[in-house]
């Protein structure tokens, strides 16, 4: 049996006794929620906070809602929650999309999307999401609460822009119109980490792309972003030929390395095949449907 | 035998709920981790980070300070006891803790006994090592490079890692059979290493009684009796006053064969502290120095007509064994049965050759449902047929088929001396292409080619070869492979029968009583089987390379045939008929032409206790015994078809149908067949998409975790469609076969040759498993990678 080291455990019932805590507490203490990422580092002993602040009972965090133009996602959901939700899939179906193929039914019970995004593993699929979404990502702490835009939220592999003493408590999404989006996956076998994923977003004005957004995970992109293929897109009518560029551009500016998932040549071919395939689908979504 | 029609209800063979899932289903089966004793200590090994150091220096005085800590064991402890190193299966020794140096990651180093689990592990981190780490010999290609580290200088003049040459077969009329063959293919392939990953790691309580000088092991193992008498000879402790007990066991597939060095520190805990001490390993310490399987390097070179007759084959061997040869598998055959590799087929020559080295990883190598490397040798066959179709641009069931031995051909001696019992392979395959609709699979195949989707349909024919085996020859470290059985029943006619095999989870308790009930007429609700303990049951040899039925099964009913023979004589003085004049009538003895008059099993069971006058030289009570030297080994078969869809953008495959059309002879329970070949299938999945350990070149482990190491889901599984075609052995009593391994011996070929099947229009002939998608991806480039080393 794999047991963690030994540590100590404190329950918040709200966010201001939460950030109490961790002030408390100090920066050995550890915000728990689903807590699928951080346990099984602790039993590996490859982490060892000192404090574990359990959060699960912040139900204040768990909402999906619309805000007048924003869809605006609690730190708390689970992700089978988000997976589920009709509100979110109405707007944007890269969610569901993109949760189904997340680990495995008993992760997405347990596992929040806050506490997803604050792993910050690089292969993690939320991420790719939110920053294909261009979200912001809104925090709280001793000392007030910050907005921040998602391509800065996360500051390299398993870091972030986080205090010590703050918690992620929303992600807001803009709404948009005239928008489509997608998820397009690799992986060994379900439940696995991703090889490669990359998710888009498309909105078309006039028959031209106004606004793109394309997020990958698991290439070591900066900042789960494509910024350069989503650069390529502005402007231009949707054709395969704008597609096939920009998923080029995007598997040219990533920096996928060698494991056991696969070797570099092929993580970065199936960054242009699921740019393409994620592009096209979202682009077919962002035309009004026909009745 | 009787036809089942012609039976009462839960009488012998046929589809019957498993008597053991009713505590299984509950939540209350009894593993190993389940046992608590009075004032029993825990556990828990420090493990070597490196592949290849030596040990400079081990410092326990923090551990020792501990406050929950009873004892801190070290391999210079164990050398005062003579057990820092024991023996292996396979005439080598490996370390229970080391002493000189580590030759894997994850070797035992020390062995901390604790009041808890969590004390035992945090008292690890207290052990100050200091290693002067060494160059690791990971690439088995390089072992006996000049110039690479010696793994094993303890033993003494060694100066290289080679471990054995072993061959079987006629080469020079292999070699002539090559000279005149319009055809000759060759293929190098790996079969690399994977692991058994049963769901329940292995553990053990040792329980020495300082009183009664009694110690009770309770283990995890396949073979309670061999682990016992091993122990004996090892430690030489009196074998009277050793007992062990293997409860339910969650999962074998061969990694609860051999004894691992955790088992043998459980027990000097438990002698040093006088206190029972449990072990359990956690999940990476039984994926990363437990017995793995495989790892073999292959060279296969198939000659034959242009017309497609297969005419010799030839493999050569290059065997991965880890850093300690502790393949288990009968004594005289390193390289297991591999030498069946001409497996199925008609061919006038074959010859293989295998060379073992050491390397730096951990040992083992037989275990993983292989049947002593059957699985290596018909992946292997199976490939190189199919290489030849490619080769002459024909079908490769037509070719299959073709080259199938013949049902007038058994029984078969092969090229290599075995010989096949009984077989109809033709009637096999045939009966799998009806269920896959071959011919229409083929047409969808080719329509779907000429859209450029890539859609492959993959076959496999395996002859198994289990049921180890005769005494004349085989044995597993001096012991011969026979198994007994004591049958006893009961004054009011339910039985007991007692096993030396021990379930894993192949359903043990409801197959053996139905094999009791097949031959008394006993109702198989009415018989208790009794196994895993050594004070309880006969000796034999333990339930691995599908021996069960085959051995054991055989002696349940050669015993069961006893009783009903000695249930006549009985019968005869309570009927005062002559024993000639009786008739056997499943469950009762007749008088022949006046079957009223008659006793069943029960009433001569109680005759038999009772105080009814015998005849002469008929002792009381109704029991028998039998201990099985089976004459041959059993040769069960079966001919499977796998059809593949493969994303040409990404490289996935996806398994979109599997056939498998088993023969294992007659089936004593269908559904427990049909659930071991569902579970073989899965297997076969796994292996030849996604199980993989590799190591990088410092020798680290890249498989020490279910998130490296792969197991399929149902979601890569699908919908099983089985056969059956049922040939019985000619030589064991009921006909039985065996099927455990079946389904893990044929399935990976044919996935493997469906996923190339696909690739047939890159021109790709070959890659190695397992086959994810990068590895396809890459094959489609005409560049597939080496499985066996890092990903670069």
């Amino acid at each position: 049996m794999q047991v963690p080291a030994p540590f100590d455990y404190k329950r918040a019932s709200t966010l201001a006794e939460a950030i109490a805590l961790l002030r408390e507490c100090g920066p050995d203490s550890r915000v728990i929620a689903g807590g699928h990422s951080l346990l099984p580092m602790m039993k590996l002993r490859l982490a060892r906070p000192e404090v574990l602040i359990d959060i699960n009972h912040l139900s204040e965090l768990d909402y999906i809602k619309v805000d007048g133009n924003t869809l605006k996602i609690g730190a708390m959901v689970r992700h089978v929650t988000l997976q589920k939700s009709h509100l979110a899939a109405e707007y944007y179906p890269i969610f569901a999309e993109a949760e189904e193929q997340i680990a495995d039914p008993l992760v997405r019970n347990r596992g929040t999307v806050g506490g997803s995004l604050c792993q910050a593993d690089p292969a993690e699929d939320l991420s790719a999401v939110f920053s294909a979404l261009k979200a912001d990502i809104l925090i709280a702490g001793s000392y007030g609460t910050r907005k921040l835009p998602i391509s800065e939220f996360h500051t390299g592999p398993y870091t972030t822009a986080l205090n010590p003493d703050e918690i992620l408590t929303e992600i807001d999404v803009p709404l948009r119109s005239n928008t489509g989006s997608a998820y397009e996956k690799v992986e060994r076998r379900v439940g696995d980490w991703a090889i490669a994923a990359v998710g888009t977003m498309v909105r078309v004005d006039d028959g031209l792309i106004s606004e793109a957004g394309i997020g990958l995970t698991a290439v070591r992109a900066d900042h789960f972003r494509a910024k350069e293929a989503e650069d390529s897109l502005l402007g231009r009518s949707p054709s395969t030929e704008a597609i096939a560029e920009a998923a080029s551009l995007a598997a040219r500016h990533c920096n996928p390395f060698a494991d056991q998932r696969g070797p570099e040549d092929y993580k970065r071919h199936l960054v242009e095949e699921l740019a393409k395939r994620a592009l096209s689908r979202a682009l077919n979504r962002s035309l009004p449907e026909v009745h | 035998m009787t036809d089942v029609k012609d039976k009462p209800d839960g009488v012998g063979f046929g589809r019957v709920t498993r008597k053991e899932d009713a505590r299984f289903v509950r939540g209350k089966g009894n593993y190993v981790d389940d046992i608590v004793l009075p004032g029993m200590l825990y556990g828990a090994v420090l493990r070597s980070p490196y592949a290849h150091a030596k040990i400079i220096s081990i410092d326990t005085s923090e551990a020792e300070k501990h406050p929950k800590v009873k004892a801190v064991i070290t391999g210079a402890l164990l050398e005062t006891l003579n057990l820092a190193w024991i023996p292996s299966l396979s005439h080598d020794v490996i370390a229970v803790l080391a002493t000189d140096k580590v030759r894997y990651q994850g070797q035992e180093v020390a062995f901390v006994v604790a009041e808890d689990r969590y004390s035992a592990r945090d008292a690890l981190e207290l052990i100050e090592v200091d290693y002067e780490v060494l160059p690791a010999v990971v690439d088995a290609k390089r072992a006996l490079e000049p110039d690479a580290a010696i793994i094993r200088d303890d033993i003494e003049n060694k100066k290289d890692n080679y471990i054995f040459d072993w061959g079987s077969g006629d080469e020079q009329a292999t070699e002539a059979v090559f000279k005149k063959a319009d055809v000759i293919v060759e293929q190098d392939m790996l079969y690399p290493r994977v692991h058994p990953a049963p769901m329940e790691t292995c553990g053990s309580v040792a329980d020495m009684d300082p009183i009664s000088g009694k110690l009770t092991i309770y283990c995890t193992t396949q073979a309670p009796h061999a682990h016992r008498t091993l122990y004996a000879l090892v430690a030489g402790l009196p074998e009277h006053k050793l007992r062990v007990y293997s409860p339910d066991i969650g999962g074998g597939f061969g990694n609860k064969v051999g004894i691992y060095p955790g088992y043998v520190l459980s027990v000097v805990g438990s002698i040093v502290t006088k206190r029972p001490v449990k072990w359990v390993e956690d999940r990476s310490e039984n994926l990363m120095s437990t017995s793995f399987a495989r790892d073999y390097h292959m060279k296969g070179k198939i000659a034959a007509t242009k017309e497609g007759k297969i005419l010799g084959l030839r493999v050569d061997v290059l065997a991965d064994h880890g850093a300690f040869n502790n393949t288990a598998q009968p004594t005289k055959f390193p390289a297991g049965f591999f030498h069946v590799f001409s497996g199925s087929y008609d061919m006038e020559a074959a010859y293989c050759a295998v060379k073992g080295v050491y390397t730096n990883k951990a040992p083992g190598g037989v275990a993983y449902a292989c049947s002593f490397r059957v699985t290596e040798a018909v992946y292997a066959v199976e490939r190189m047929v199919d290489r030849l179709a490619l080769e002459l641009d024909m079908d490769p069931a037509e070719l299959r088929m073709k080259n199938l031995l013949r049902p007038e051909q058994f029984p078969y001696t092969s090229p290599t001396g075995w010989e096949y019992d009984s077989g109809e392979y033709p009637r096999a395959l045939r009966l799998a292409m009806d269920i896959a609709g071959y011919e229409d699979l083929r047409k969808e195949q080719a329509e779907k080619r000429a859209n450029g989707e890539l859609m492959g349909i993959g076959l496999s024919f395996f002859t198994e070869t289990v049921g180890a085996g005769p005494k004349k020859h085989m044995d597993i470290l001096g012991l011969g492979m026979a198994d007994g059985c004591e049958v006893r029943v009961h004054p009011t006619g339910k039985a007991v029968v007692r096993l030396s095999v021990q379930t894993q989870g192949q359903g043990h308790e409801t197959t053996f009583a139905q094999i009791v009930s097949e031959v008394t007429g006993i109702p198989t609700a009415d018989i208790e089987v009794v196994h895993g303990d050594t004070d309880n049951t006969p000796f034999g040899l333990g339930t691995y390379g599908s021996r069960s039925t085959p051995v054991s099964g055989a002696a349940a009913a050669v015993a069961s045939k006893r009783i009903v023979e000695k249930a006549r004589l009985i019968a005869s003085a309570m009927l005062e008929c002559a024993p000639e004049d009786l008739e056997w009538n499943l469950g009762r003895w007749q008088v022949k032409g006046d079957p009223s008059a008659g006793k069943t099993i029960a009433e001569i069971a109680l005759a038999a206790h009772a105080s009814l006058e015998l005849p002469d030289g008929i002792e009381g009570h109704l029991d028998a015994s039998c201990v099985y030297d089976p004459p041959n080994l059993t040769f069960p078969f079966g001919a499977y078809i796998c059809v593949v869809d493969v994303d040409r953008g990404t490289g996935k495959v996806k398994v979109r149908r599997f056939i498998a059309v088993d023969d294992c002879g007659p089936r004593i329970n269908p559904m427990i067949v049909e659930g071991q070949v569902h579970g073989g299938l899965a297997d076969g999945v796994g292996m030849a998409l996604m199980e993989s350990i590799a190591f990088d070149e410092d020798g680290n482990c890249l498989g020490g975790s279910f998130m490296d190491y792969l197991l399929p889901t149902s979601l890569e599984c699908p919908s099983w469609e089985t056969g059956e075609t049922v040939t019985p052995s000619p030589h064991h009593p009921l006909g039985l076969k065996g099927v455990g391994e079946s389904a893990t011996v044929g399935s990976p070929p044919a996935v493997v040759n469906a996923v190339l099947d696909a690739l047939k229009p890159f021109g790709v002939k070959h890659a190695d498993m397992p086959l994810t998608p990068a590895q396809v991806w890459r094959a489609m480039q005409g560049r597939p990678m080496r499985t066996d080393l890092a990903i670069k």
